[in-house]
């Protein structure tokens, strides 16, 4: 499933569609505290977080996700938001938990 | 690749908007010359987390990133107040970063283990009150 195909089942909301979306995603990681999700979101993976400041943005492109999930309803600061644009990262968006968010990359993923 | 290319940047203290301004940089530089996406995101992890470190406790510093045909070489020198006790930096979860620098989502502890674990060699020189250099080596 590339980012576009999760994109278009439009079960998260769109906040910055990226550059990047015929990547794949390869597997879903959950976390908010920003230097375990450096070393451990897999490359290509969708990271579901609820941290929103511009150094998601900077995690996000360093350790080369392949899009950022905002769950919780939590939001892209401004500043993050025009990084997010700058550096063509795709950032989706749901009110569901984070859990829940994940589980259906999951599902999406394994059917 | 036959030359070995240089790269400097000032690291800025307290200005955790440009963390990762310097890592970003090298990241798209080793991309136009054609480096391996795994040893990419070696690199950029580690550079990351020690330019944050910069931020964090050292009031910035300067880095060097050497490119060669064999490996990538990053240098992160500062005159911070040096690190009393480098095992305990060097411990998965051990952390004296501020209530501040926990609430952006840092402050986890694993800077230095990051930094570790994603470069092929290590080495820290530390004296109190002087400063730190961290020399990175991530091989291809």
């Amino acid at each position: 499933m590339t980012v576009k195909d999760l994109m278009d089942k439009q079960i998260f909301h769109i906040v910055n569609a990226g550059e990047e979306t015929d990547r794949q995603v390869t597997g879903v990681f959950c976390c908010d505290l920003l230097s375990i999700a450096m070393g451990r979101a897999p490359a290509d993976g969708a990271w579901v977080t609820v941290m929103g400041n511009v150094n998601t943005i900077a995690v996000a492109t360093l350790a080369d996700v392949s899009c950022v999930i905002m769950a919780e309803g939590a939001a892209l600061d401004e500043v993050a938001r025009a990084k997010a644009k700058e550096q063509g990262v795709t950032v989706l968006a749901t009110e569901e938990p984070v859990f829940e968010a994940a589980l259906k990359v999951y599902q999406e993923l394994h059917g | 690749m036959a030359d070995v290319i240089t790269l400097n940047y000032e690291i800025s203290p307290d200005d955790f908007t440009r963390a990762g301004e310097a890592s970003s940089d090298v990241k798209s530089k080793l991309k136009q010359l054609g480096v391996s996406p795994e040893a990419i995101r070696k690199v950029s992890i580690a550079m990351y987390e020690g330019e944050i470190n910069m931020v964090i406790h050292a009031k910035g510093g300067e880095i060097t990133v050497e490119i060669s045909p064999e490996s990538i070489v990053m240098i992160l020198a500062d005159k911070g107040p040096g690190i009393p006790d480098i095992d305990k930096a060097m411990q998965a979860g051990w952390s004296t970063a501020p209530d501040e620098v926990r609430s952006l989502g840092f402050g986890a502890g694993m800077g230095l283990p990051n930094m570790k674990k994603y470069s092929d060699e290590m080495d820290v020189k530390t004296e109190l009150g002087v400063g730190t250099t961290v020399t990175m080596v991530v091989k291809y």
